[in-house]
């Protein structure tokens, strides 16, 4: 069983005997391949040619030095992928195959997951200075603006990224829906899909409170209240947003917990299951290649 | 029973798998339901909200010709955002309401709570056109504060009040229908109050 196959295999100390399992014909040794090869080779230097000059030695250590640094990525990597097994699927993952006529549009997702990837290091950053209260929150937003080194900047990204990320959401998924990739067999990664969608709607939703200026605390009057005039549950609903009948101090500190804990948790999760669908099912070829393919194949019955 | 030895009426792996899995599901119900409980409590609590009579001013202060805006507190624990305004006018016969018994003395003074009946932005008051007039989606009130035009469902709310020793008293915020009557838990906006929609949008403990 060899565990390294194609270009994660160790390139030295690998003479194709050695399976993995210790059971090669090798001396053994914690020493990598590279580097007992190495010492060999320098050994036989030393023995052989005793009295060179110093230079010519130095000149081979460092190149012996060279060598074993070169190894070192791929020695790290083996290690890994010896203990996890990881090569297979990584390499399935990073090199799969993509349909003919691939283009522009099929990056949209990976866009949406950078967005993603962008609010949340910079809102684990912004929550460094933010100070979820009715009191400070405001206040905080401001030294975060004026005060705070580069604040500005964070704050503008997360700001406009929350934008972006919408935006690019709703590309992608016009992207899927216009290209007919929600078809069998990927109706569950369009379901998943629909669920990061709304989710994101609410990272929106819940993260336009939290500078509690006058415009994200009318807005978010309204939005309860457009919650609230669901029949039945409706005011149930808006009272669980408010922490109670009116927004009060539990309605902010609830607010900044759903949108830096308990959506984002649920949109990781979840964009981790759409990659892991979109690996396994690959990717749909663009329409227009496929009505090729269906005038083809008439032509050939005819 | 295939698996199980005689008598047996369950098999070991069975019992196992089974038991295994109610621990599993006590475990999680024992952390779940109390956070559960814990998120959704305020639902059936109202100690946020602000059910004191409040002194808003003397009795001079108010007329029956127009709406003189006060500050009162609706929550106690927020501050500032806790705080609204409030349009105060003495009470003429005609705002006797349905509610009221007949013979009884009405409130003698009408609050009008400035929250838009369609989505909760602050209504203002206009003299010149004696109508109350929401800036978000063009809500437009009567001087009894009833719907004129616009989105509201029905009229706006108000508050209880009191005169006592020359100082006028508001207290808690009712909704009323469009008839005027009554309805002592305030809804939210956006809930009709009206023939069988006051049954889907019901009052709520927490108010």
């Amino acid at each position: 069983m060899r565990l390294l196959p194609g270009p994660l295999r160790r390139k030295n100390g690998d003479n194709g005997k050695a399976d993995g399992n210790g059971n090669d014909d090798q001396p053994k040794s914690d020493i990598p391949g590279a580097l007992l090869v190495s010492r060999e080779r320098d050994e036989a230097v030393i023995n052989g040619r005793n009295g060179q000059d110093a230079k010519e030695q130095k000149a081979l250590q460092r190149e012996r030095l060279k060598e074993a640094a070169t190894e070192v990525p791929a020695t790290v990597v083996g290690w890994v992928d010896e203990r996890t097994g990881m090569g297979p699927f990584a390499r399935g993952f990073m090199f799969r195959k993509v349909p003919k006529g691939t283009n522009w549009f099929y990056t949209l997702g990976s866009a949406s997951m950078f967005a993603f990837l962008s609010q949340a290091v910079t809102g684990v950053f912004l929550a460094m200075y933010y100070r979820p209260s009715a009191d400070e929150a405001y206040t905080s937003i401001q030294h975060i603006n004026n005060e705070v080194f580069a604040g500005e900047l964070v704050r503008g990204m997360h700001r406009w990224g929350a934008t972006v990320m919408v935006v690019l959401v709703f590309l992608h998924m016009g992207r899927t829906f216009f290209f007919g990739a929600y078809k069998y067999p990927r109706e569950l990664n369009w379901i998943i899909g629909v669920v990061l969608v709304l989710l994101t709607l609410m990272m929106a939703l819940t993260g336009y409170l939290l500078p509690f200026d006058q415009r994200s605390f009318w807005a978010t009057v309204v939005a309860v209240n457009i919650n609230a005039s669901g029949p039945v549950i409706g005011p149930y609903l808006a009272d669980f947003l408010r922490g109670g009948a009116e927004f009060g101090a539990t309605t902010i500190s609830r607010f900044y917990a759903l949108h830096m804990l308990l959506v984002p948790g649920l949109i990781a999760a979840l964009i981790g299951a759409h990659l892991y669908l979109v690996a396994k099912l690959g990717t749909t070829a663009p329409p227009w290649l496929k009505a090729e393919k269906k005038r083809e194949l008439a032509k050939e019955e005819i | 029973m295939p698996g199980a030895f005689e008598g047996e009426t369950v098999t070991r792996r069975g019992l196992m798998t089974g038991g295994a899995l109610a621990a599993g599901g006590i475990a999680s119900a024992a952390f779940g339901l109390p956070a559960l409980g814990f998120a959704l409590g305020p639902i059936f609590n109202n100690d946020e909200i602000n059910d004191k009579w409040q002194d808003v001013g003397a009795e001079s202060d108010f007329n029956e010709r127009t709406y003189v805006a006060k500050v009162a507190t609706l929550v106690t624990n927020v501050g500032e955002p806790g705080k609204t305004t409030v349009y105060i006018r003495k009470a003429a016969p005609e705002d006797r309401s349905p509610s009221d018994k007949p013979g009884k003395p009405i409130m003698p003074y009408v609050a009008i709570s400035t929250r838009c009946a369609h989505l909760g932005c602050p209504v203002r008051y206009v003299q010149a056109s004696e109508k109350f007039i929401c800036p978000c989606h063009g809500g437009v009130y009567g001087k009894d504060g009833s719907v004129d035009g616009g989105p509201p469902v029905r009229p706006l709310d108000r508050f209880y009040t009191k005169a006592e020793n020359g100082r006028v008293f508001v207290g808690k915020r009712f909704s009323v229908n469009s008839k005027l009557e009554r309805f002592p838990h305030p809804r939210d906006p956006s809930n009709h109050l009206d023939g069988l929609w006051q049954y889907i949008y019901p009052g709520r403990p927490s108010t």
